[in-house]
């Protein structure tokens, strides 16, 4: 991702009566990506979006929506953001339709130009059949869908999507993200918000992980899966059927290899590039036999935890 | 922001809560009639204004529709407003339309102003009706001074519902929890419409001067004054000069027009700007509240 930036903020700090809800925080958001904003209950990732939007007024530091500051001009920042609030609600008496027509009318879209979007979007988000039902006799699951529907009514240029899969099922989760790896192909940035790590591993581009208010760390996912494995290292893992002191000497002379330890029938390897072919080579050479190999994945759950230890 | 009042009004309309409110008006009025069927008999002719008796004279049991009416306009103006803001942010909607480009006072202007406009047809519906028929049950047509007078009764009922409307959005921007919102106007409107002026006026005033002034603090005494100036002309209570035992001396003779707006004055201004004063406190909070969607 090498678009340019146009979610920016600049030691943007927040209070809440004496106590600092968002530290000095420091972000960059590209164009078209999909921005994951992680971090433990309480780490300012809601307080974060509601800056950006202008809902909040920041302590001090500053924020840039595409050029526009939130806090100078809201309006103009609003025209462009779609918001999917943490615990999203409708007017229970209105039906659907009639509530993002609401929106829509908020928007200064045109009549026409609003029934087409929100016929698409209903569909799009799985509730098409339910459009003319009153929103009180939605579930949860429901009402999030219609939520997601409604931060997208003005095709924003950027979407905050604070906990976009609360609430949701197994596969309206599964829909709900593969829309949100659709956006940025329809020209909208995504910023959202989750504790879910598989799910943010699966779409977002870039993570930023917040804690107490100050970001831990920001950037690519690649970039960051490999800095939290090993300092940049391919960690490669061999079974075999019974532990062969020898070869531990043979792998460890092997070149590219760092480290071998054994753990019972298990060689924890690191290495500098991937040497599985050599490693398996080796192995059978010594006479012993192969159970299995596999290089290891990270996975964010690595990354979250490794910077959580170290606090 | 007139996307926000239509949207208001269609949920005003739609509402079974206004609903309700209108058939209590309703029967109120239907009340109210038959309080001047029975009492509009026994007063002279030759006294002029006997259209406005029908708003005024009360039967043997049952009170005038002016009484009435004083009652409800406080639980309408209530009743319209308590829930105002804190229903959309306990819904969740607020931070959802305050994030559409619309500027925030917007949202509290639509609401203030869709609720005057759900009591303006109230009470003029009230007023017409009960004309309508009063008109055929007495046969005497209005006269032009009394159709003004009763027309500035309708301003006047609307700005006292203003004013507990007011104070109504008011709570609803102070306190999270409706039901807190909606009691505490409630006790406001029972303090002054009850205590204060039957219990705690009486207890501390010495005199007859104090005892009106004290009164006066009261929005309930104001606009009952104002109300019996515009629709009893020939009574002379509110005037400030006419505090004391003077009155008892005075001749029966009405007021004209201009004389009873200049009474009425100063009770007029007061509730409008004791509502501009309600309205600008929940304007300011509410501009300066938090948006936590929690």
């Amino acid at each position: 991702m090498d678009g340019k930036i146009v979610i920016e903020t600049k030691e943007l700090t927040k209070n809440y009566d004496g106590v600092t809800v968002v530290d000095r925080l420091n972000l960059h958001i590209r164009e078209k990506e999909i921005f994951g904003l992680l971090g433990p209950n309480g780490a300012g990732k809601t307080t974060t979006i509601l800056m950006l939007l202008g809902l909040t007024e920041p302590a001090s530091g500053s924020a840039w929506v595409f050029g526009y500051s939130p806090t100078r001009e809201p309006l103009k920042v609003k025209r462009l953001a779609g918001y999917l609030p943490e615990n999203v609600g409708f007017y229970n008496n209105l039906t659907a339709r009639e509530n993002l027509m609401f929106i829509a009318e908020l928007n200064n879209i045109s009549r026409a130009e609003a029934n087409r979007r929100i016929g698409e979007l209903l569909e799009i988000v799985g509730i098409g059949e339910v459009a003319n039902l009153t929103v009180g006799k939605f579930s949860r699951g429901m009402k999030q869908r219609l939520g997601i529907a409604d931060a997208l009514i003005k095709n924003p240029k950027v979407a905050f999507l604070d906990e976009p899969t609360a609430g949701l099922d197994p596969e309206g989760i599964n829909q709900t993200l593969d829309l949100i790896a659709n956006l940025p192909q329809m020209g909208t940035t995504v910023v959202l918000s989750s504790h879910q790590l598989y799910q943010v591993q699966r779409v977002c581009h870039s993570i930023g992980i917040l804690s107490k208010g100050k970001t831990v760390i920001e950037g690519s996912l690649d970039q960051l899966g490999r800095e939290a494995l090993a300092g940049g290292n391919y960690r490669i893992e061999v079974e075999t059927a019974q532990p062969n002191p020898q070869l531990i000497d043979i792998v460890n002379k092997l070149p590219g290899v760092r480290k071998v330890e054994a753990e019972g029938n298990l060689l924890l390897i690191n290495a500098d590039s991937d040497l599985r072919a050599e490693i398996a080579k080796a192995v059978v050479q010594s006479n012993t036999p192969l159970i299995q190999m596999k290089i290891q994945e990270f996975s964010l759950d690595d990354i979250y935890m490794k910077y959580f230890k170290e606090d | 922001m007139i996307t926000i009042i239509r949207k208001e009004l269609a949920d005003y309309f739609t509402s079974i809560r206004v609903f309700i409110l209108f058939l209590l008006v309703f029967l109120a009025s239907a009340a109210g009639l038959y309080a001047s069927y029975q009492g509009i008999r026994g007063i002279e002719p030759g006294t002029g204004f006997v259209f406005l008796r029908l708003f005024t004279s009360s039967g043997e049991v049952i009170p005038s529709l002016v009484t009435f009416i004083a009652l409800f306009v406080p639980i309408i103006g209530i009743a319209l407003g308590f829930d105002a803001i804190n229903s959309e942010r306990s819904s969740g909607t607020l931070s959802r339309i305050l994030s559409q480009p619309v500027y925030r006072d917007n949202v509290i202007n639509a609401k203030f102003l869709a609720g005057i406009v759900t009591l303006s047809i109230m009470m003029a519906a009230t007023i017409l009706i009960v004309s309508g028929f009063g008109l055929r049950m007495i046969g005497v047509p209005p006269t032009t001074e009394e159709i003004i007078r009763l027309f500035l009764y309708l301003v006047l009922t609307i700005v006292y519902g203003a004013f507990w409307m007011g104070l109504a959005i008011l709570f609803s921007v102070l306190f999270r929890r409706i039901a807190t919102s909606l009691l505490s106007s409630l006790a406001l409107w029972l303090f002054f419409g009850f205590f204060y002026v039957n219990l705690i006026v009486p207890a501390i005033a010495k005199t007859t001067e104090t005892f009106l002034l004290l009164q006066r603090f009261s929005p309930n005494t104001l606009f009952q004054e104002a109300t019996t100036v515009l629709l009893l002309p020939e009574w002379r209570g509110a005037g400030i000069l006419t505090a004391g035992e003077e009155i008892a001396y005075m001749l029966l003779n009405p007021l004209s027009l201009g004389q009873s707006m200049l009474i009425i004055w100063p009770q007029l201004t007061s509730l409008i700007s004791l509502t501009a004063v309600c309205f600008a406190i929940s304007y300011v909070l509410f501009m300066r509240q938090e948006i936590r969607p929690t």
